[in-house]
């Protein structure tokens, strides 16, 4: 089942939630609608799932108008952020009631709604607490029944609104890898909510970001992470150092950093380039291009430690990653001088008034990096 | 340590303020509460149990019990209809004079019941807006059952919702979302999710609303013209037997309205102690 998604459009009272948003959804894709709050993404679900109308725009399933058909026949399994159990119902009941709100012509007899929840208790890891109240369970087990009972109507598509975002960070991990492997082996089209970038890059096969009710880009997880296509995406998915350059004699140049290459041919004064922690390379010698710098602090997490840099010349501070086990290896102390100079950058040309031109952004390489 | 070292010395004031304050709450309440509710079945049993049952069954005491649970069963029921309507509207949607609805539901709390009853003599009495209408119609309200019903319906109005509102507004809609997107139509909807979440506090509301209903006075007095027999419910017909110096008679309706009201007690008291969680008794949105 594709769903094609053309031109939606929400506004509330003061607001836009969506903002002519068009995006196409594959048979058996799982999706990631990433962004901030306030972005649209939980609209765009609830529009999905029948909760929420859009003004203008269509979404097409196959050749079907899908906005056209009620949320009961949609045929759609949704996993509210905080669950949304019926708390007076046992987990049993929970899973079994969008059976037993069928009509009776369409409600399957009682022994297979038992042999269908009791296979979907087997499925969630959580046989042995049909009998529960939802009060009982730990949030992982309440979030484990809100997919069964999502899954118990056999659904087309799987609506997952934020759905770890109530977890403990362990509980978290373990469920993102259960819930990939879930897809995988049932094949069922999935989208899901998330403001996490970490969560959406891990899980997703594309990842929709979103800022202010706008699609900012559409990608596979690598596409976003190493080629963002607009300043708020480098800014959102993971860190980023954000320079200002100008052209200095003919160059594009931010401090001692001085760009030999020029894509667009001196049409633009000033450029934005964003550069990430693990592209900034240190060296104790000074290097041709590049700027001194002196070391603030350095935070050791497990594998990877990030480096505090403030650069004199620029008034600014950057972040760098490295490797742990590099740290010695270079002798890198708090209070040492040092040079620092990127690796790769993502550049977005800058018109006078400082909009960036995003189609004609260039992901520049270093032309003689050492590969790490 | 000095901490502790400075709190000594006030300890045994503390304590005498403490048990000086449950002295005042206790005598006031053995006062004002306790001691009443003695004389009512003190006086109703003054001359005996026969004399007791005797007065109860003799004259129109029989036809105001008959007549108050009347009015209760009609009057009910529907601010039960309204309070869940009321509760719906207030605790799902936003609109414009929502603060007037709630404002509106609270009116029968801040107005004087005889105001109230005037009110409806005024619009349904013989020179009312519609009385000449109505009288030539055929249909009588003021000094009937009717105006007796309406009545009670406008002071026990707040009851049901004003148990509801903070209930559904903190309890959300996302179940009943869930149960759409599941597949329910709007009656299973509201009878397998709705319904069983508010079930305590709609019992409890009903409760507080019977209450009421039984022993209103005020408005009820002034639309019901006293007819004995006809529109003399429980409360009026304590008065106008204690008018008539039959005391005994008096205190017997009295102590008949009392135990209902501590039956009430008892299972609102149940109720709290056994649901206490999921009544909204204790939010500041109810009483």
């Amino acid at each position: 089942m594709t769903l094609e998604l053309s031109h939606l459009s929400r506004r509330f009272t003061d607001f836009a939630a969506l903002d002519d948003v068009s995006l196409t959804i594959d048979p058996g894709e799982f999706v990631a609608l990433l962004g901030p709050s306030g972005s649209g993404k939980t609209t765009l679900l609830r529009i999905l799932a029948g909760l929420d109308y859009s003004d203008s725009g269509s979404v097409r399933q196959d050749d079907r108008d899908f906005l056209a058909t009620s949320a009961r026949q949609r045929k759609i399994g949704l996993v509210f952020q905080h669950y949304a159990l019926f708390r007076h119902l046992t987990v049993f009941e929970n899973i079994a009631f969008g059976l037993r709100v069928r009509s009776r012509r369409l409600r399957p007899p009682r022994a297979e709604v038992k042999a269908r929840v009791q296979s979907l208790l087997k499925r969630v890891q959580l046989e042995d607490f049909g009998s529960r109240f939802p009060s009982q369970l730990s949030g992982g087990q309440r979030q484990r029944v809100a997919l069964a009972r999502a899954l118990a109507v056999e659904p087309d598509l799987l609506l997952l609104d934020e759905p770890f975002g109530a977890l403990d960070a362990q509980v978290r991990v373990t469920l993102r890898r259960w819930l990939r492997e879930l897809h995988e082996e049932l094949g069922l089209t999935t989208v899901f909510v998330t403001h996490d970038q970490e969560e959406a890059l891990e899980l997703a096969d594309r990842i929709v970001v979103m800022n202010r009710g706008r699609i900012e880009q559409v990608g596979t997880p690598e596409m976003i992470y190493q080629q963002p296509a607009t300043p708020f995406v480098c800014e959102f998915i993971g860190k980023v150092n954000r320079l200002v350059m100008n052209r200095d004699q003919g160059h594009l140049a931010v401090g001692n950093w001085i760009l030999d290459e020029d894509p667009w041919h001196s049409r633009y004064g000033q450029a934005l380039a964003f550069v990430r922690p693990e592209h900034l390379a240190l060296s104790v010698a000074p290097p041709l291009s590049g700027w001194s710098a002196r070391l603030r602090h350095i935070y050791l997490a497990g594998s990877v430690a990030h480096i505090d840099l403030y650069v004199a010349s620029l008034d600014q501070t950057l972040e760098a990653d490295v490797a742990s086990e590099d740290l010695s290896r270079l002798g890198l102390h708090a209070g040492m001088e040092l040079y620092v100079v990127p690796r790769a950058a993502t550049l977005f040309p800058q018109i006078r008034d400082g909009t960036t031109i995003n189609q004609d952004r260039w992901n520049w390489r270093a032309a003689s990096t050492t590969p790490t | 340590m000095s901490t502790h070292a400075s709190t000594r010395p006030v300890r045994w004031p503390r304590r005498l303020v403490r048990g000086l304050f449950i002295l005042i709450a206790v005598s006031f309440l053995a006062l004002f509460l306790l001691l009443p509710l003695a004389i009512v079945f003190i006086e109703a049993f003054r001359e005996g149990v026969s004399a007791y049952f005797a007065t109860i069954k003799q004259g129109d005491a029989l036809s105001a019990i008959r007549l108050t649970l009347l009015v209760a069963a009609i009057a009910v029921p529907l601010n039960l209809v309204f309070g869940v309507a009321a509760a719906w509207a207030m605790a799902r949607f936003e609109f414009h004079g929502k603060a007037l609805l709630g404002a509106f539901i609270d009116l029968p709390f801040s107005i004087s019941p005889v105001i109230s009853g005037l009110v409806y003599v005024l619009l349904f009495g013989a020179q009312g807006w519609f009385g000449p209408w109505l009288d030539a119609h055929g249909v009588k309200i003021i000094f009937a059952v009717p105006g007796l019903v309406l009545a009670t319906v406008f002071i026990t109005l707040p009851f049901v919702a004003r148990e509801l509102i903070p209930l559904m507004q903190s309890q959300g809609s996302e179940e009943e979302e869930a149960a759409r997107v599941l597949g329910a139509n709007g009656w299973q909807m509201f009878f397998r999710v709705t319904v069983p979440n508010i079930r305590w506090a709609l019992l409890y509301g009903v409760l507080l609303c019977n209450a009421r209903a039984m022993g209103e006075f005020g408005a009820v007095s002034v639309v019901s013209g006293h007819i004995r027999g006809l529109t003399t419910t429980m409360p009026l017909e304590v008065e106008m037997r204690y008018n008539e110096y039959d005391y005994v008679g008096a205190f017997a309706v009295a102590s008949l309205l009392a135990l209902l009201a501590l039956l009430t007690l008892l299972v609102k008291t149940l109720l709290e102690w056994r649901y206490g969680g999921e009544i909204a008794a204790h939010a500041p949105g109810g009483h």
